[in-house]
């Protein structure tokens, strides 16, 4: 039919390609590794030393801990929240879902510092204002953040928006005249909850659950600022310390295998949890649902909502702005005492300011634009059919969602420090880094926002003569406009915070901001930290309000870490 | 039979004599060097000193040299270390000049050969034979110590530990903050130090005191000026001075049993990717000028010695110190990490 060659079987093939090298490199490396001795020679003693040496099988199971009391945790208050704010009167519920949603644009080490000003045990904000209040003596704390408790609150503060974000969009689409049939058969409010909306709801929660425990399992960010004052390791900051001198990338690989392992596992549960979904949503038109009335306990909700909200935001928040202004992290600024040092010091003094804004913002920008271009073309050729084989592209592209962001690290890092692609050391490997983390994530984005289009029109092109491409770009292009711009900030804003493998690839020359906030606290910089994060921060806020202006589209939050 | 193989490589190399032979001949800093590093525009500093320091050190030095940038890579010198092996195995250069305070670093780097000899007429002249590597391959930049301090608003003079052995005392429980041996080389340094004067056991008994673990050794300081702990069982003593004089309750203790000593050393990287600079760098920094800026602004003990201490402080001589052993940090390093993590659990 076409007269102009039809690129699209080589196009599937060099994806797939690129694909292929981009996961099964990495992962292959890390499985040879795994399996090396120190001189390469064929062991299983790594997986040995793992399961046996205490200072591995100790972070393991604080590992554990960590992600199923996370788990719970962000059940806890993220179905109650989200019920408040989807269902019920509660009065600012538009504003409290919309903060919620805001206060994921908060990397998690951010917040890990950030509490650390509020709950250090001795010079925390909040203990020092609770001393001020109830007269406890100096040396006691009703806080301490350096602790397992401690940590399990941080994670859980940065990790309840996810479920707070699936429960309640569940609870929006849930159909509304079960419940009337419910309480036209006269039941009562409390019984329609406890017997149609809970029950409904229930397999969005368990998927919530485990959305929550992977994001504990998998996170580097909270933990290496906590865990090392705390006095113990987690999986990702033991695998962290082993990329120190001596460095022992073969243990390294090791200790990834069981995280790769049991996120893959989890995640096919929560593909199963969520894939019954479907009987809550079956046939027919539904009517809206109907809000509950909460009466007198209205406000009172509305309270609790911004008290719940103030933990990830305004008290974090609150601490950041102070430490920014202030010689000493410690000590409540005021008018008299505030001071531009740390600001004048980060911007002016700091050598690696400037590199690392430019590098991350080179890297933000074109991982933006290589995952949202690849993503795109993915969610092309799988949405439409385009070739035999579209599905294991579809498979490739949701494949890295299962790789932790520092097991990915590794991974690389074995993969790219070797002959023939020697890519070490520079923004290269970055840049694959950041892709392949982001992928999943903005190909679900697009192959959504491609459902919306019809077909139709796209073969009206192809019947004109257009090649595939061609048609892509002068239709479907145009008529994604909205879903790409978003996506493209998605990936932005995600990889202005990304920290995990980051951490493991960067070298001098190629640091970014979130290793260069890392590096300060290694040595305790509390202001600049407290400068660049804010930084960090406004950009992000200033990217997600520009997209939400010019797609229209609402950005979809994942987990990152 | 081995050895014989070494004579042999040895005599293969046109300047072998010359590597195993003293110090180089002291380079003057010409204006063909200024020029030339002026050329090449940058120069990066590894180093493991404060950035309150080190980076003032940076913009006094582009001052002086105009055009010539200097981009600081401060971290503990322990990751330092890791991360100069990590490129070199990766064949990345971008160390100019590196600046440690773990002295066993420069053993092994002088060893496989990383390092370029330096000696400039006037550290020549100025700085003690001591202070420097026979075959001129490093230089120590400035000397500080390991302290013990408390903030006076948290504990009273009479009740302030004397030493290490009095820190194990319970009323000091859950009051202590200190910095970790895998990341900084101060602390590294004072560990085997420490080690050898009180032993494991010192260490076994203060882990159960609940001491704040940090990573460097720059941080103690910060978390006592900040009133987090009131007592640094160690951190660098320079950081303890700064914050006194700015007026934070600060007291530096020097400990009966002896404090820790930490010599900097400096070396210009072979590999350098900024030669020129790099030399004047470090020339500039071993100067009288450099180091009394360095002096002026912390108070660390100077290695040149037309520049007199810091007024204000302790002579260097009038305190009991601990004396460093690079070559027995070398060899034990793997192992005191991994017995210190499995004491502090990190």
């Amino acid at each position: 039919m076409s007269r102009t060659l039809d690129l699209s079987r080589s196009v599937l093939l060099a994806v797939a390609a690129l694909l292929a090298v981009m996961i099964v490199l990495p992962v292959g490396w890390l499985v040879v590794y795994s399996l090396s001795d120190k001189e390469g020679a064929a062991t299983l003693g790594n997986f040995a030393t793992l399961f046996t040496d205490p200072t591995f099988v100790d972070p393991l199971i604080t590992t554990l801990i960590i992600a199923v009391s996370v788990s719970l945790l962000c059940c806890l208050v993220a179905a109650p929240l989200g019920w408040l704010v989807a269902r019920t009167d509660m009065p600012l519920a538009r504003s409290v879902r919309t903060l919620v949603m805001a206060s994921l644009v908060t990397p998690p080490f951010v917040g890990a510092i950030a509490w650390e000003m509020l709950a250090a045990p001795n010079s925390g904000l909040l203990n020092q204002l609770w001393r001020a209040i109830s007269g406890m003596p100096a040396d006691e704390a009703l806080l301490d953040i350096y602790s397992l408790e401690g940590l399990i609150f941080v994670i859980a503060c940065y990790t309840f928006p996810y479920v707070f974000i699936l429960v309640a969009n569940a609870l929006d689409r849930m159909p509304g005249e079960l419940e009337d049939a419910s309480s036209m058969l006269g039941a009562k409010t409390w019984d329609t909850a406890r017997r149609i909306t809970v029950p409904l709801a229930l397999p969005t929660l368990l998927a919530g659950a485990l959305v929550a425990f992977l994001q504990a399992l998998n996170l580097f960010g909270s933990p290496a600022i906590l865990a090392i004052p705390a006095g113990f390791h987690t999986l990702t900051t033991r695998i962290w310390s082993l990329f120190q001198f001596p460095p022992k990338p073969e243990l390294a690989a090791a200790a990834s295998l069981p995280l790769l392992i049991l996120t893959i596992l989890l995640l096919r549960g929560q593909a199963l949890a969520l894939g019954r979904r479907g009987y809550a949503v079956l046939g027919g038109k539904y009517g809206e649902p109907r809000l509950i009335r909460l009466g007198a306990l209205k406000w009172p909700a509305a309270g609790l909502a911004l008290l719940v909200l103030a933990m990830p935001l305004f008290l974090p928040y609150a601490a950041l702005f102070n430490s920014a202004f202030s010689r000493v992290a410690s000590r409540i600024v005021s008018f008299e005492t505030a001071t531009l040092h740390n600001f004048r010091f980060t911007f002016f003094e700091l050598s690696s300011t400037m590199p690392a804004l430019k590098n991350t913002f080179l890297l933000a920008a074109s991982s933006a634009t290589l995952g949202a271009l690849l993503a795109l073309l993915i969610a092309y050729i799988v949405a439409r059919k385009a070739v035999t084989g579209h599905r294991v592209l579809g498979f490739l592209a949701t494949a890295p969602l299962a790789i932790p962001g520092i097991v990915l690290g590794v991974g690389l890092f074995l993969a790219y420090t070797r002959p023939p692609l020697t890519l070490y050391g520079t923004l290269w490997i970055l840049l694959i880094a950041f892709v392949t983390i982001e992928l999943p994530a903005a190909y679900q984005q697009l192959s959504s926002a491609f459902h919306a289009v019809h077909p139709e029109l796209e073969e009206a092109g192809r019947m004109l003569g257009a090649t595939r491409l061609r048609t892509l770009a002068d239709i479907t292009a145009p008529l994604l406009r909205s879903a790409v711009i978003a996506t493209w900030c998605f990936i932005f804003v995600a990889v202005i915070r990304e920290l995990s493998a980051a951490v493991i690839l960067f070298t001098s020359d190629t640091k970014v901001l979130s290793v260069l906030i890392f590096d300060l606290k290694e040595s305790g910089d509390v202001g600049a930290i407290a400068v660049l994060s804010l930084a960090m921060v406004a950009i992000t806020t200033l990217v997600v309000a520009a997209a939400n202006r010019f797609s229209g589209t609402r950005l979809q939050a994942r987990p990152v870490s | 039979m081995r050895r014989r193989t070494l004579l042999a490589s040895t005599a293969l190399l046109p300047f072998g004599a010359r590597v195993l032979s003293a110090a180089p001949p002291p380079e003057a800093i010409t204006p063909a060097l200024i020029e030339a590093a002026k050329k090449e525009g940058k120069v990066s500093y590894y180093t493991a000193m404060d950035l309150s320091v080190a980076e003032p050190v940076a913009r006094a030095f582009e001052a002086r040299y105009p055009g010539i940038k200097v981009a600081v890579e401060r971290t503990g010198s322990e990751r330092l270390f890791n991360r100069i092996a990590q490129e070199a195995a990766s064949k990345i250069h971008k160390v100019d000049v590196v600046n440690s305070a773990d002295a066993a670093h420069f053993l092994p780097w002088k060893r496989q050969g990383w390092l370029a000899p330096f000696l400039t007429v006037e550290m020549a002249e100025n700085v003690p034979a001591g202070l420097r590597d026979p075959d001129g391959m490093y230089v120590t930049q400035r000397t500080h110590l390991s302290a013990i301090a408390y903030n006076t608003s948290l504990v009273k003079p009479e009740d302030a530990p004397r030493g290490f052995a009095d820190l194990l005392d319970p009323k000091y429980a859950g009051k202590m903050v200190k910095g970790h041996p895998g990341y900084s080389g101060t602390i590294m340094t004072a560990t085997q130090q420490l080690s050898q004067v009180l032993g494991w056991g010192w260490f076994e008994k203060l882990a159960k005191q609940k001491v704040l673990q940090v990573q460097s050794a720059t941080e103690p300081p910060k978390k006592v000026e900040a009133g987090e702990r009131a007592i640094a069982v160690d951190g660098s003593d320079y950081l303890f001075w700064m914050a006194r004089e700015r007026g934070a309750p600060i007291q530096v203790v020097h400990a009966v049993e002896g404090t820790p000593l930490i010599t900097n050393p400096m070396a210009v990287f072979k590999a350098a990717p900024n030669p020129n600079a790099a030399r004047l760098l470090a020339g500039w920094i071993m100067s009288a000028e450099g180091q009394q800026f360095i002096v002026d602004l912390s108070g660390q003990y100077p290695a040149n010695r037309l520049i007199k201490a810091k007024a204000g402080r302790p002579a260097l001589a009038s305190i009991k110190t601990l004396p460093e052993d690079p070559a027995a940090v070398e060899k034990q390093a793997d192992e005191i990490k991994a017995r210190y993590a499995k004491i502090f659990k990190v």
